[in-house]
C-alpha cells in the first residue's frame, strides 16, 4: 500500500452524455484538493473525455457566439485538474484504455494522457487506498 | 489484493464490442494476475443461461461475423480459476432457475451478499 493517499477512479460515460460525468470530475477536484494522488483509468466512451479536437460552438437557442457561450469541453476539464494536482503537489495520473480509444477514433489525447490496458488499471487499483468505479448505465 | 466484480447492467454495447466490456475487463486483468470474482446480478444474471444466440445480425449489406458468446466468456472466466457468482433471487424473478445454467456457477442469495463482500478488499460495482 502507498504511503502517500493515492485514489483510482474507473470512468466509463462519454462525454455530454451524462451527470455522472460532472459528479466524477467533482470528485477528481476534491480528492486533489486535498492532496491525493489520483489516478483516473477511461475506459470504453470516456476515453472521448481526453479527445483533443472537441471543440467549443455558438449556441443560437441560447443567443449567444461561441465566445459568449464559452462551452465547457472535457479535455479543458482534464488540463485544468492537471494544473490543480500541480499547484497541490499531487500527480494527476490519467489512463485511457488503448482499444477504447482505437475503437472510436479518438487518438488525439490532450497533452498529459496515455495509452492503456486493463493490467495498467490493475496496477493503478494495487496501489491505491481505493478504487472507485463510475460505470455507464 | 482480491477484488469482487459486480455486473448488474447488462448487454451494455454487447453487440458493437462482441463481448460485455466488464466480463472483457475481467479477463484481460485476469491475464495481468488479478485476484478477481465476479458477482452476476439484476439483468446480468442472463449470461448464466446456456443457450443464449446473439448470432445472426444483418444491417444492410453489413453482416456480424463474430457476435457476442456471453455464455462462453462467463464459462471462460471459471475456467480461469475466476469464481462467478449469480444472484438466486434475480434468475428466479426472471423466470430462468429452472432453464440450463453455466456449470460452474454458484447461486447465492442476497442474504449472502454481504458475506461474500466480506471475503473481498475491493468491490467494484459497473
Amino acid at each position: 500500500m502507498a504511503t502517500k493517499h493515492t485514489l483510482t477512479f474507473v470512468l466509463m460515460d462519454a462525454p455530454f452524455e451524462s451527470a455522472r460525468t460532472t459528479t466524477a470530475f467533482r470528485l477528481l477536484h476534491a480528492a486533489l484538493d486535498r492532496g491525493y494522488d489520483v489516478n483516473v483509468f477511461a475506459y470504453e466512451g470516456a476515453v472521448a473525455l481526453a479527445f483533443a479536437k472537441q471543440a467549443q460552438h455558438p449556441n443560437a437557442v441560447h443567443g449567444r457566439d461561441v465566445a459568449q457561450e464559452d462551452h465547457p469541453l472535457s479535455k479543458n476539464w482534464i488540463a485544468a485538474l492537471m494544473a490543480h494536482a500541480r499547484e497541490r503537489g499531487a500527480d494527476l495520473n490519467w489512463v485511457n484504455c488503448g482499444l477504447c480509444v482505437d475503437e472510436r477514433g479518438v487518438g488525439e489525447a490532450i497533452e498529459g494522457v496515455r495509452r492503456g490496458s486493463p493490467a495498467d488499471c490493475w496496477k493503478m487499483a494495487q496501489q491505491s487506498n481505493a478504487t472507485l468505479v463510475i460505470p455507464t448505465k | 489484493m482480491k477484488v469482487l466484480q459486480i455486473v448488474e447492467t447488462a448487454y451494455r454495447a454487447t453487440t458493437e464490442e462482441q463481448d460485455d466490456t466488464v466480463i472483457w475487463f475481467a479477463h484481460a486483468m485476469r491475464g495481468a494476475g488479478a485476484e478477481l470474482g465476479v458477482l452476476l446480478a439484476g439483468n446480468a444474471v442472463n449470461y448464466v443461461t446456456a443457450d443464449q444466440d446473439a448470432s445472426g445480425l444483418t444491417l444492410g449489406t453489413w453482416r456480424q461475423s463474430q457476435p457476442p458468446t456471453l455464455a462462453q466468456d462467463v464459462a471462460s472466466l471459471i475456467r480461469k480459476d475466476v469464481p462467478v457468482y449469480c444472484v438466486k433471487e434475480d434468475l428466479a424473478e426472471r423466470g430462468l432457475l429452472e432453464g440450463k445454467l453455466l456449470e460452474g456457477i454458484v447461486l447465492m442469495s442476497r442474504a449472502q451478499m454481504p458475506r461474500l463482500f466480506g471475503e473481498y478488499d475491493q468491490v467494484w460495482r459497473w
